[in-house]
């Protein structure tokens, strides 16, 4: 037992320093640009004073060291200071959207999980036939379109089909009128083109590792011994298999983590979903320091709890995992791209 | 399957290749006339239903407003081949636009085939890239494993760092720390350069996995005693038993970049508009309302889309075995 709580440890350590290393280098990065956010304002219309006076308010006329630091006393107190660009606090700003790349993300892991487990399950227990045959090739087709693919063609499908509502998170109707349920139903209408986009490759990542998994733990001594008995098959595979089985993709979860985070910033820019990626985007284009900053913060912590929650699930399923640390999943490179 | 993921990646090389030839015009070629034109059919039966040679009818523009266009029945145009230096062009200076014309009035076809090249060329450099950066840091660590253990982990952790951040985020905080307006070349070297920063880490893993098992292996011990140095060691002995998870490291890494230069292209931190790459081009779609009227404008998706699955088509015929 003493492994285990040091293993965690150094786990939360990590996933402290991530954050911290992430948003610092953000900050320095965004700063060590050229242009600043004034530039993005003022244009070359304006006078060097009105620009100083604006530098000045943005912190910009310090050098670089004074300004980190301050800034990183205040973030200590969770205070990540004021959008240059937006003009309100930056944590209230990135809480917001946080939420809404959350909402996003889950519900796209919610479909894929829901969808490739139990295709992988199905692929992976039969040794041929069309079943089998079929869902691998959709599976290798759904890999090869990655979400700015998937995006772009679902918004076209949704556009020409009038089916399903692009862009945005809510329709531009006046509220008055609307239960919450409505307006629920709304954004929930709203999200099926960015999660489904999301999700698609996702499944199929699931898929495939789930069906090799699956395939693997069939070949095993213990399963022949099964057999033997004469248990029954569909009892096999759910009770004796998955179980086994389930391992890689726990650890594949983690990396996923990471993907789905990377997916949602394209997701969000085409189809218009109010998220962090937007909000990112927007910041760095406008050189909104803080904002920068803030944004890397939420996405590291994101990181950080993922992967933390995955490593956490595999040591539950396998005690092993926490010794082992060089474990890693197959196909684990092509989640982390 | 696995032949078929060759031959789709070895189409395309080849095509992007003979680009220049292949291309109906210049890349810069506007038809002013001609914006938003949809796709060409190249036909092989005449109205009459009677077999002839290959021929296509000319866009004639019935609504300037919504940009219809509608053929005109009256005039084949029987296509014409090898003739100005290219493989095919339409008689009598009529545009040929079998992929169809974007917002300037440029042939898709034309601009596919250098933005064929563009991409190519920045993924396969980055994949070069990544492989030798991840092997040297992975060969490194790898053989500190013993000797130098503090290094190995320091290295490792490194690693580790990059490789759990998302590497689109990390790629647009790199690029919007530069310039935005540089000259194409600059941009070129930039995004190779950034490329092979997030893309190393997994290799590195991987090759340091390799090499801690090699070096214990009584041929790398042998080489040690006839007295070869450490670094020969390695670069001799050692890595090239890595050789086979590099291969599929580049299968892996090589499609993943292709869609990372579109990614930064698309959302505009990639090349200017006036080099054509398949990123570039999909900046054309990025307003929803034009690309749902005009969805030819997607056919950089298809090449990315085409690259990628010929790389995992390799990919799943080498897992499953």
């Amino acid at each position: 037992m003493p492994d285990v709580p040091w293993w965690l440890i150094r786990r939360l350590a990590f996933a402290v320093l991530l954050v911290v290393i992430v948003s610092s280098s953000a900050l320095v990065l965004a700063r060590l640009a050229p242009g600043d956010v004034t530039s993005e304002f003022y244009g070359s219309g304006a006078s060097t004073s009105a620009l100083a006076r604006e530098r000045a308010l943005a912190g910009l006329d310090r050098p670089l060291l004074a300004q980190y630091g301050e800034w990183l006393l205040a973030a200590l107190r969770f205070d990540l200071g004021t959008s240059l660009l937006y003009r309100r606090p930056v944590g209230e700003l990135v809480r917001e959207r946080a939420f809404n790349t959350a909402l996003l993300a889950v519900t796209a892991l919610a479909i894929a999980t829901l969808a490739g487990i139990p295709l992988g399950v199905m692929a992976g227990s039969r040794s041929r036939g069309f079943l089998r045959a079929g869902i691998r090739l959709t599976s290798v087709l759904l890999l090869s379109l990655p979400s700015l693919l998937t995006s772009l063609l679902l918004v076209v499908v949704a556009a020409r089909t009038q089916l399903l509502p692009i862009g945005g998170m809510s329709s531009p109707t006046p509220l008055d009128g609307h239960t919450w349920i409505a307006s629920l139903s709304d954004v929930a209408w709203h999200l099926v083109v960015p999660a489904v986009a999301l999700a698609l490759p996702v499944m199929a990542l699931l898929e495939r590792t789930q069906a090799r998994a699956m395939a693997e733990v069939l070949r095993q001594p213990f399963v022949l011994a099964a057999v033997a008995r004469g248990a029954p098959p569909a009892r096999i595979l759910y009770r004796n298999a998955l179980r086994v089985a389930v391992r890689p993709i726990v650890a594949i979860y983690g990396l996923i983590v990471g993907s789905l985070l990377s997916g949602s910033f394209i997701v969000e820019v085409v189809t218009a979903w109010p998220g962090l990626g937007r909000l990112m985007y927007d910041a760095l284009r406008a050189r909104d320091i803080y904002l920068v900053a803030g944004g890397a913060a939420a996405g590291s912590l994101f990181i950080a709890a993922g992967t933390l929650f995955a490593d956490l699930m595999l040591v539950m399923l396998d005690p092993r995992a926490a010794l082992d640390r060089s474990a890693q999943a197959p196909g684990a490179g092509r989640a982390a791209l | 399957m696995r032949s078929i993921g060759a031959a789709l990646l070895a189409a395309i090389a080849i095509a992007a290749l003979a680009g220049p030839v292949l291309a109906p015009y210049d890349r810069s070629q506007q038809f002013r006339d001609q914006l938003f034109a949809p796709p060409m059919r190249i036909r092989f039966f005449d109205e009459a239903g009677q077999p002839r040679a290959p021929f296509v009818y000319r866009w004639r523009l019935v609504d300037r407003l919504e940009r219809r266009y509608e053929e005109d029945r009256a005039q084949p145009l029987t296509l014409e081949w090898f003739s100005g230096g290219r493989l095919l062009q339409a008689p009598g200076g009529v545009p040929l636009l079998l992929f169809g014309a974007d917002s300037f009035g440029r042939d898709q076809l034309t601009r596919w085939l250098w933005g064929a090249r563009t991409s190519l060329a920045v993924a396969l450099l980055a994949t070069a890239g990544a492989l030798l950066v991840g092997t040297v840091i992975g060969g490194i660590a790898g053989l500190a494993s013993e000797a130098l253990p503090s290094f190995d982990e320091g290295l490792m952790r490194i690693t580790e760092l990059v490789l759990v951040l998302p590497a689109i985020y990390v790629m647009l905080a790199l690029r919007a720390a530069l310039p935005l307006v540089l000259p194409p070349t600059a941009i070129f070297l930039l995004l190779v350069v950034i490329l092979t920063l997030v893309g190393w880490p997994h290799i590195a893993r991987g090759v340091r996995a390799i090499v801690i098992v090699e070096v214990r292996e009584e041929y790398a011990i042998a080489a040690h005693a006839l007295g070869a140095t450490r670094t020969r060691v390695l670069f001799r002995h050692l890595l090239p038993a890595a050789g086979g998870f590099l291969r599929g490291q580049a299968v892996i890494v090589l499609p993943a970049f292709i869609v990372a230069e579109a990614t930064l292209s698309y959302v505009g931190f990639g090349f200017p508009d006036t080099v054509p790459s398949w990123g570039t081009m999909l900046q054309e779609a990025s307003n929803i309302t034009t690309l749902a009227q005009f969805p030819w404008l997607l056919s950089p998706a298809v090449g990315i889309f085409l690259v990628v699955f010929g790389a995992n088509l390799l990919l799943e015929t080498r897992e499953t075995r």
